[in-house]
């Protein structure tokens, strides 16, 4: 019959410098810690995670001689990894960790708003395009639309600075967006991306 | 009444950590050192 030193021991063994007295304890309780920890967090990796934390822990408490003999080795590990699971599921809620699964990705709900290089020619394209077209527009029609769409100014500013009234701009904004439109489809303009 | 049986029950598959964890774990031990001095406490670790 094969006799097993018990934990006490192996725990005194390990104080007093003996390193293969941990891994002794290591071995003889990795299946229980870990399949506690598992059965908590339900993620290999981060069992494996909490599982390596508990027992820095022990290590530093018992090489700085702050571990009582009052309680036994095991319950005493089960309680650190108890709490490191328990510290684990608080960081989550404050920073809470989204993955994707089969059913759903991340990446669906946000994504990166730039445009992708082919979009981005060719919205240059048509950028390039729409000014050739403004060009050709009456000078009063091209000076209100471009104060309004390039330079963003109010109805108001633009009636200021051309010397007409705001019923005027309008009217000029209107003609131009209807002779812009007139031209587009005369030549048969795609102006989309 | 109709009995449901999940269809993955939740047991744990994983019987053990990683040996490189245990090695992780092994070397930790091996190179963590506390030192007291003078009433202080320093931990230290060894290459």
């Amino acid at each position: 019959m094969e006799l097993q030193i018990e934990d006490s021991v192996l725990v005194k063994k390990y104080i007093n410098g003996e390193e293969k007295a941990l891994e002794v304890l290591i071995n003889r309780h990795n299946q229980k810690i870990l399949s506690f920890i598992y059965s908590k967090v339900l993620n290999r990796d981060v069992a494996e995670d909490i599982f390596q934390d508990t027992f820095i822990k022990v290590i530093k408490t018992l090489k700085r001689g702050s571990y009582s003999e009052e309680g036994k080795f095991l319950p005493w590990v089960m309680r650190i990894a108890h709490n490191l699971i328990i510290d684990h599921f608080r960081k989550n809620k404050r920073m809470p960790k989204f993955e994707g699964s089969e059913d759903f990705n991340i990446f669906s709900v946000i994504k990166d708003e730039k445009l992708n290089v082919e979009k981005q020619i060719i919205k240059d394209q048509i950028d390039s395009d729409l000014s050739l077209l403004i060009e050709e527009l009456p000078d009063d029609q091209r000076e209100v639309l471009i104060m309004r769409i390039y330079k963003d100014m109010s109805f108001k500013e633009i009636a200021e600075n051309t010397g007409v009234s705001i019923n005027t701009a309008l009217g000029r904004m209107r003609y131009a967006l209807i002779n812009l439109r007139k031209v587009v489809q005369r030549n048969n303009i795609v102006l989309t991306n | 009444m109709e009995e449901i049986y999940s269809e993955e029950p939740r047991t744990c598959r994983i019987a053990k950590a990683r040996p490189e964890t245990i090695s992780f774990l092994m070397a930790f031990s091996r190179s963590y050192q506390v030192a007291d001095y003078d009433n202080l406490t320093f931990e230290r670790f060894l290459n």
